[in-house]
């Protein structure tokens, strides 16, 4: 979905884009219901479900619907939430399978711990990240949606939720509430060459670290690893560098071994390596 | 709303945590739907559930017992609320249903810490 040059985040809460006539361009649009559809389809395939095992699942941001049928359609019982009147008003007149409820995300699931097998959302969570009143702080928000989301679904259950992040600083703030939550995972990024086609998906686990799934790419000969995963994992040595105070002792010897691994010339190290000189050097 | 979901509902207001479940249904309208019969679901969700009054035979072996499954499943899957109320049972705040679709919206106050 191309947004012409505005974002329907800074125009104000969603509740309130999401109005009738939006709602009926999920409804009639056919570019707009295969978009979708293709999307619900490719995060169920990243939720990676047991196959032939109906689930208990969770639709963020259900909207009219859609993402749920196909969900149904995949023989999934599930649940979705929305702040839209409207955009649920057209799921009920779409008849679908799944239970509606109208909720704000942002103020946590309101489910029993441990209830759902697992979760997906279809275009949703950017909306977190943007205060609609001046009482909202979207950090907040996102850690309310993130805790209460790792609460409800089953030990070892994943979520899987396509977005549109504004910039990266969004994408890291979003990350980072998910971390804190508990989540590990990471960023699934389809296509990522195509201005068009690319899909960010943030596969989420609530479990013990598993892997993350493949991108999809145009050539898929490539084997580049086009996720950036994120764990509680320390840091590697290229942070742990910062720590050190510049032209110290330590800087000084660090450098040194540092071009020595480069295979340059460096001169022994001894006792008077990086000491301190007199003032007026 | 499936009365399984019902089950599975909770209170998120602020300060009212693990007793904000379960959630009192009085429901005013409801609809049959027939919904097709799945063994394998029925009998993974029924541990899940907080049941209240349990029959006393199928505990063991419940998975097995057809019966029990299909009076589960009609229960839970095929019984949907389209009028009603939630109330949480720990600070009496109502919840209301309205074309089977409850409201869960919170107030400010309630989301605060």
């Amino acid at each position: 979905m191309a947004f012409c040059s505005k974002r329907p985040e800074h125009g104000g809460p969603p509740e309130l884009f999401y109005d009738k006539n939006e709602a009926r361009k999920y409804v009639r649009n056919s570019r707009m219901i295969d978009v979708q559809t293709k999307m619900a389809g490719r995060a169920l395939e990243l939720l990676y479900l047991p196959e032939g095992q109906p689930c208990y699942l969770l639709d963020i941001g259900c909207g009219s619907g859609l993402s749920g049928d196909y969900l149904s359609d995949e023989g999934h019982y599930w649940v979705g939430l929305d702040i839209s009147p409207a955009m649920l008003d057209a799921a009920l007149d779409r008849d679908t399978e799944g239970d509606l409820l109208l909720g704000d995300m942002g103020q946590g699931i309101p489910f029993k711990p441990g209830s759902f097998d697992g979760c997906i959302s279809i275009s949703a969570i950017q909306w977190l990240c943007n205060a609609n009143k001046k009482s909202d702080i979207p950090a907040k928000r996102l850690y309310c949606f993130f805790s209460s989301l790792y609460s409800v679904l089953v030990h070892g259950a994943r979520a899987v939720l396509q977005l549109y992040p504004e910039n990266s600083e969004q994408l890291e703030l979003i990350t980072t509430q998910a971390t804190k939550a508990g989540f590990t995972g990471g960023v699934v990024v389809d296509f990522p060459n195509s201005a068009k086609a690319k899909k960010f998906y943030l596969c989420l686990f609530s479990g013990p670290s598993t892997f993350l799934p493949k991108a999809l790419n145009e050539n898929n000969d490539e084997e580049e690893a086009r996720e950036s995963e994120f764990t509680s994992e320390r840091v590697p040595y290229r942070m742990a560098r910062r720590g050190i105070v510049r032209k110290s002792r330590e800087w000084v010897l660090e450098k040194k071994a540092r071009r020595r691994r480069q295979g340059k010339e460096v001169r022994p190290d001894t006792p008077y390596t990086g000491r301190k000189r007199k003032p007026r050097f | 709303m499936k009365l399984l979901t019902h089950n599975l509902l909770s209170s998120h207001v602020r300060g009212v945590g693990p007793r904000g479940f379960p959630l009192r249904l009085q429901a005013t309208e409801v609809r049959i739907n027939p919904v097709e019969f799945n063994p394998d679901f029925v009998a993974r969700m029924i541990p899940k559930l907080h049941l209240v009054e349990v029959p006393k035979g199928p505990i063991e072996g419940y998975e097995h017992d057809e019966k029990f499954l299909r009076q589960m499943h009609h229960v839970l899957l095929e019984v949907d609320v389209l009028e009603g109320t939630l109330q949480c049972p720990e600070s009496g705040r109502l919840f209301p249903i309205s074309r089977g679709i409850p409201n869960m919206l919170l107030s400010d106050e309630e989301t605060e810490t």
